[in-house]
């Protein structure tokens, strides 16, 4: 039953490479929000934190719509990044990537403050007193420290962003080979009339994907940790 | 010359603390736990802002508050070996050694990462990882890494309180190395009167967030806030003096004190070194004529300069044995009233040569000059 059509196989590469593209864009990003979340007293920290998490308590097809608002032809950012940039993002794969960033973003910016939260900031100190400026000791000790962290963030993103619908279908709508990843290809196999064989197939892979994402977020941690002497 | 003065308020805790201590040497800041010593060293590093004050090492400003001066931590060259040594766990034991050295301006090298492998005995633990250390090997590797960062003053801040007994014996002779062998100045922090009198030049006394008093620790062994620190048991004067005579298989030595020479039972020493000698109160013995048929080898020739009653029936009694020095006996008060015991009056000090405590100094020490 796993032998899989050419339209079933194009929607396992568009998943595959929409996830990993959502999950390069919104790394750094994440980082950095984590840190001002984690490090930072300025007064908006709190509102930051309400923003960030909002995708995770919205509608997904709320998301996908406040984002087809914004970023579409007709509204000033879509025109700007067209004229400026060439980029298109709604009914692209593109959009399907930013609209899964933006839905596994919470995911990503919590698994990595938390990591950033248990780096010992004793050792920053030691770091300073052994003359390392504060760029120096991110990227010597801080960084390396929350790696863990960021390993699990970047897995669980990606394994959220494998399935991600509602964003995805609403902002960059379901287009075969462009936008019609696993989740869409199944949920259009279920609508259509004898498609039962083939949502089976999808389901079963999907739940293959997750599983593998799972057991290999756990083997690096472990390495990591080892690494780490912990 | 490191100038110290500074105060930091916070919650229920106030600390204002002026030190002056000279450099190179071995300052150590002694006094009982939560008495302000870390947060006196920490904005001696840097890491803490003091609220008011200056702090200046060898004529360099690092911190003057009233003309907004704050060199940053890491451009002010002070080492920093923590209490929990503080290692990069994701780094080798080498790449730790040689972390501060990396970021050390190449112009002020001078002591490099062979010279402190032998040092500190680290060649054998540089393949391992942090977490394969025990506690003693943890903290020379701390030492040797602060060492590498070029430092113009290392500070210790309990760098032996973590560790057991066993653990201690193993870092302290490296101490003393580094402090006899390389001429960086240091702040210890210690609340181990026996830490102290092997590593320290100079004894700086706090209680409740003020330093009581400065001096050598021979002049801070005999005052009040000393002796209410260290407790009953550990009173006693603490001498510095050459050693004029060794016998090596005995290991008995000679060491000029005062006017007179007492005779110690302690290894090590060599002719022309020096040595440093603790004198419990409770181990002396006073005569007012001069002794016969005793076996007890050191008598000591003085005139008590002060009596002091203690809690108890004791009494505490200052004999000035010459040459600017002073041994504290403790007698009871009817020992002071069956001898007459009273001030000016001439005392033979009687020590048993086993109860002297001390240890002996190389001769080159920077050991305790008088003050200026």
């Amino acid at each position: 039953m796993l032998s899989l059509t050419p339209a079933e196989l194009d929607a396992l590469r568009l998943s595959l490479e929409i996830a990993l593209r959502s999950v390069a864009f919104s790394l750094p990003l994440a980082v950095l929000i984590a840190y001002l979340l984690a490090r930072s007293r300025f007064p908006g920290t709190l509102a930051l934190d309400a923003l960030v998490h909002l995708p995770l308590v919205l509608p997904p097809v709320a998301v996908g719509y406040l984002l087809l608002v914004s970023l579409d032809s007709r509204s000033a950012a879509g025109r700007w990044l067209l004229a400026h940039f060439g980029i298109e993002l709604p009914f692209t794969t593109g959009g399907a990537a930013l609209a899964t960033a933006v839905m596994t973003f919470p995911l990503m910016v919590r698994a990595i403050r938390l990591a950033l939260e248990s780096v010992d900031r004793g050792l920053e100190a030691a770091a300073r007193t052994l003359g390392a400026g504060p760029l120096d000791r991110f990227f010597s000790i801080t960084l390396p420290l929350m790696l863990p962290g960021i390993l699990a963030g970047l897995l669980t993103a990606f394994s959220a962003g494998l399935g991600q619908f509602g964003a995805v279908i609403t902002f960059a709508s379901n287009v075969p080979g462009v936008t019609r990843t696993l989740p869409l290809a199944l949920y259009t196999a279920i609508q259509e009339p004898g498609g039962e064989a083939a949502a089976l197939r999808l389901a079963v892979l999907s739940i293959a994907l997750g599983l593998l994402g799972l057991v290999l977020a756990e083997l690096l941690a472990r390495r990591v940790y080892r690494l780490l002497g912990r | 010359m490191l100038r110290v003065s500074v105060v930091k308020r916070r919650e229920g805790f106030k600390l204002r603390a002026q030190l002056e201590a000279p450099t190179p040497g071995v300052v150590a800041l002694f006094g009982r736990s939560g008495c302000g010593k870390t947060t006196l060293v920490n904005i001696i590093s840097g890491l803490l802002e003091p609220d008011e004050g200056r702090v200046e090492l060898d004529g360099l400003r690092l911190t003057d508050t009233r003309e907004r001066i704050r060199v940053p931590v890491e451009r002010r060259r002070i080492g920093y070996v923590f209490q929990d040594a503080r290692l990069f766990p994701h780094l080798s034991v080498l790449a730790n050694l040689r972390y501060g050295e990396r970021r050390a301006p190449r112009e002020v090298r001078t002591i490099g990462l062979d010279e402190v492998l032998a040092l500190l005995g680290l060649e054998p633990l540089l393949k391992r990882r942090t977490h394969q250390l025990s506690g003693g090997e943890r903290q020379r590797v701390a030492l040797g890494r602060a060492l590498l960062s070029q430092p113009r003053l290392l500070l210790l801040d309990e760098p032996l309180a973590a560790l057991d007994a066993a653990r201690r014996e193993e870092v302290l002779p490296y101490l003393e190395t580094l402090r006899d062998r390389l001429s960086i100045p240091m702040v210890f922090v210690s609340h181990q009167l026996d830490e102290i009198l092997r590593l320290a030049t100079h004894v700086a006394l706090m209680e409740a967030g003020e330093i009581l008093t400065c001096g050598s620790l021979s002049e801070i062994s005999l005052q009040a806030e000393f002796r209410a620190i260290v407790g009953p048991e550990g009173v006693g004067a603490v001498l510095d003096g050459r050693v004029t005579r060794v016998d090596a298989a005995r290991a008995m030595a000679d060491v000029e004190l005062g006017r007179g020479t007492l005779h110690v039972n302690i290894a090590g020493a060599r002719v022309g070194g020096r040595m440093r000698i603790q004198l419990l109160a409770r181990d002396i013995i006073l005569a007012t004529e001069p002794p016969r048929g005793l076996s007890v080898r050191n008598a000591l020739e003085g005139t008590i300069t002060e009596l002091a009653d203690e809690l108890g029936q004791a009494v505490l009694v200052k004999i000035d044995i010459g040459a600017g020095a002073a041994v504290l006996a403790r007698v009871t008060r009817s020992a002071r009233e069956e001898l007459g015991l009273r001030v000016g009056l001439p005392v033979w000090v009687l020590v048993k040569a086993v109860s002297a405590r001390g240890h002996a100094y190389p001769a080159g020490m920077p050991a305790e000059r008088p003050e200026t």
